[in-house]
């Protein structure tokens, strides 16, 4: 068991707060560098969509598990950014400023989701966000002249300074430079005072409104920034699937995005990348698993949903802290090892006191 | 005459909706939860009717009277057995948990019955029509807006004057007081499942025909609730309305505005009332005091 000891005030918000740290996530970055080097083309290309989504994933988060705030619609984000982003690469724009673009017209379309979100709050925001999603998909179907509608457009591969990323492993190393920019970006964030803002927010709105946390500004900084940190994912999800249409941005994959951050631990950045890790490697597993089943089960059409049901159904009951937490847990138990509590970590039940006047 | 005849059609869509909504409705007034996988409920209720009445060939009103039993049973039984386990925590699980429950209910019943589209067998209501002075009424239409006035009616009875009712509302209003006071919180939470269920059943068996039976009917769910949020949940008159002004400004925004904004309609005019009244049109909210 370590113990720190804090001499600094600085040491509360230090990036590593110890020697482990850097030694472990040293360790994982030359992993990932050195990973297309063993592993065959195929399985580069799976790890760069995991990158993908948990780009895609560190945005949601910042809404959902920093500031608290549930969003059903961000897959709209992840299609304006990749529609943009394309846009502008048919239309001769080079990757280096469409890629940005990308984000920023996704955090656009955030500043303006949060002008009405700003007043909802918990079941009305998710709702509001899941109808955005929805107006967006039309949009996305109906205007043509940009989109292409439902013939799609092809992607074709980004190109850094004249040099066209067509190889799964240059594209990998692409998506993990992107990823470890906005991991830390995150973290950043997190340990700045908007960050603690966003925390103070979601833990209860009226205590931070108190502290002179402004509530307006604050959410919608938040959903900016998520929205377009999602946007870049859903630029990069583009280029991963060389082609997109408007059924690739539909509700399922805003659904996704939430069984990500929810299956691998709100609140935290390493639940967003374990969510992506789970989300991206279940339908390899259902693959491969799909040679063992009876051939009836195993040929349904709804079996990926189904089991995503099913996935969700038994964290939220039996984990609600998701991969993450229960990481957390297990870790708890070694470093405090003959002692360790399982009330540790139990959470206040709060029972409902309804706001309806009648 | 033409105007009269689409808001006929309107205004029963719009029943559907408020229908499906009167089911969120009802769970939200009574747990202030809200249940996402209500329009998957409802496609399960078809799909059991249609397994009763088709298949196994019963007369349609006993068929809905056991699919609207079976359902019962089964609404209560998810409560007791998956919902429950998450009483005091925050809103935010029940979101997930019920909207992944609707992606089960999806899966499981695409399963069972086949993913393709199944015709509802022949009703009462079938292929007749009632000629009112020019306007042509179809009986399905109107059996559905219909079984929908009566339903509203019959729940705000309940909600209004029953024991069992007034227990609801105040196991929705302070769990923990109502507990105290000796209303049996679980039983009834599991209870206004199994009604909500029904209503569910009802709203399927009544659409079956116009919509036909697919195991991605659950969707329609999605537009009910922008039925509830704009009749401000929590009120079952202002649902059925809310449900009205969607079904009434779809069907005529299909008619008279370009393609793509029959889809939409309902979400712009959800964010319309949202961003006015952040609460819904008849909203029981006031805000917060510390």
């Amino acid at each position: 068991m370590r113990i720190l000891f804090k001499t600094s005030y600085l040491d509360d918000i230090r990036l590593f707060q110890h020697s482990g740290q850097v030694f472990w996530y040293g360790l994982l970055t030359v992993g990932l560098l050195l990973a297309p080097f063993v592993l065959g083309d195929f399985y580069v290309g799976e790890l760069s969509y995991v990158f993908v989504l948990a780009i895609a994933g560190v945005g949601l988060m910042l809404l959902i598990g920093y500031t608290g705030l549930v969003s059903l619609g961000h897959g709209a984000f992840m299609a304006i950014g990749a529609y943009t982003n394309t846009y502008l690469i048919t239309k001769g724009v080079p990757f280096l400023i469409a890629f940005p673009a990308a984000g920023l017209a996704a955090l656009l379309a955030g500043v303006l989701i949060a002008v009405p979100a700003n007043r909802m709050t918990g079941i009305y925001l998710a709702i509001a966000t899941l109808a955005f999603s929805q107006i967006v998909e039309q949009l996305v179907i109906r205007w043509e002249s940009v989109t292409r509608g439902f013939q799609g457009m092809p992607v074709p591969a980004p190109e850094l300074f004249g040099h066209a990323l067509a190889r799964p492993w240059e594209f990998y190393y692409f998506c993990l430079a992107v990823l470890i920019l906005v991991v830390l970006a995150a973290i950043n964030l997190t340990r700045s005072p908007t960050g603690r803002a966003m925390v103070a927010i979601r833990d209860s709105e009226i205590s931070a409104q108190s502290l002179g946390v402004n509530l307006v500004q604050y959410k919608t900084i938040a959903f900016a920034l998520s929205a377009g940190i999602t946007g870049l994912g859903g630029a990069l999800l583009g280029h991963k699937m060389r082609f997109i249409s408007p059924d690739a941005f539909n509700i399922l994959l805003s659904i996704q995005l939430l069984l990500m951050v929810v299956v691998g631990g709100l609140g935290s950045i390493h639940g967003a990348i374990l969510g992506a890790i789970f989300v991206g490697g279940l339908p390899q597993a259902i693959a491969l698993m799909r040679d063992y089943l009876p051939p009836t089960i195993a040929r349904t059409p709804g079996l990926e949903p189904g089991l995503f049901g099913v996935v969700m159904v038994s964290v939220v009951l039996f984990e609600p802290l998701g991969i993450y937490g229960r990481w957390l847990k297990i870790k708890a138990f070694f470093d405090y090892f003959p002692i360790y509590r399982r009330a540790t970590f139990k959470r206040q039940r709060s029972y409902l006191k309804t706001e309806r006047v009648r | 005459m033409e105007l009269l005849q689409l808001l006929v059609g309107g205004v029963a869509q719009g029943c559907v909706y408020g229908l499906i909504a009167l089911g969120f409705v009802l769970i939200y007034k009574a747990t202030e939860m809200v249940n996402f996988a209500q329009g998957d409920l409802m496609m399960l209720g078809s799909f059991v009717a249609l397994t009763f009445i088709g298949t196994m060939g019963m007369n349609y009103w006993l068929g809905l009277l056991v699919a609207a039993l079976a359902m019962a049973v089964f609404g209560y039984l998810l409560d007791a057995i998956v919902l429950r386990r998450i009483i005091g925590q925050p809103q935010f699980a029940v979101v997930i948990l019920t909207i992944s429950i609707g992606f089960l209910f999806r899966s499981a019943a695409g399963f069972i019955w086949g993913h393709e589209t199944q015709n509802f067998p022949e009703t009462p209501f079938t292929n007749r029509v009632i000629d009112a002075g020019g306007v042509i009424l179809s009986l399905e239409h109107l059996s559905i807006i219909a079984g929908t006035l009566i339903l509203a009616g019959l729940l705000y009875l309940f909600f209004n004057f029953t024991r069992l009712g007034n227990a609801m509302q105040a196991a929705s209003q302070n769990q923990l007081a109502a507990y105290y006071m000796g209303v049996p919180v679980k039983h009834i939470n599991s209870l206004i499942w199994a009604l909500s269920a029904i209503v569910a059943t009802i709203a399927g068996v009544l659409f079956a025909p116009v919509s036909l039976v697919d195991p991605s009917n659950g969707f329609y769910g999605i537009k009910a609730f922008a039925a509830a949020v704009i009749g401000g949940f929590g009120s079952l008159i202002g649902t059925v309305l809310g449900g009205l002004i969607i079904g009434v400004s779809e069907t005529m925004a299909a008619r008279y505005l370009p393609p793509g904004f029959k889809e939409i309609v309902a979400y712009l005019i959800m964010l319309g009332v949202l961003i006015v009244r952040p609460h819904g049109l008849f909203s029981t909210l006031q805000r917060k005091k510390v």
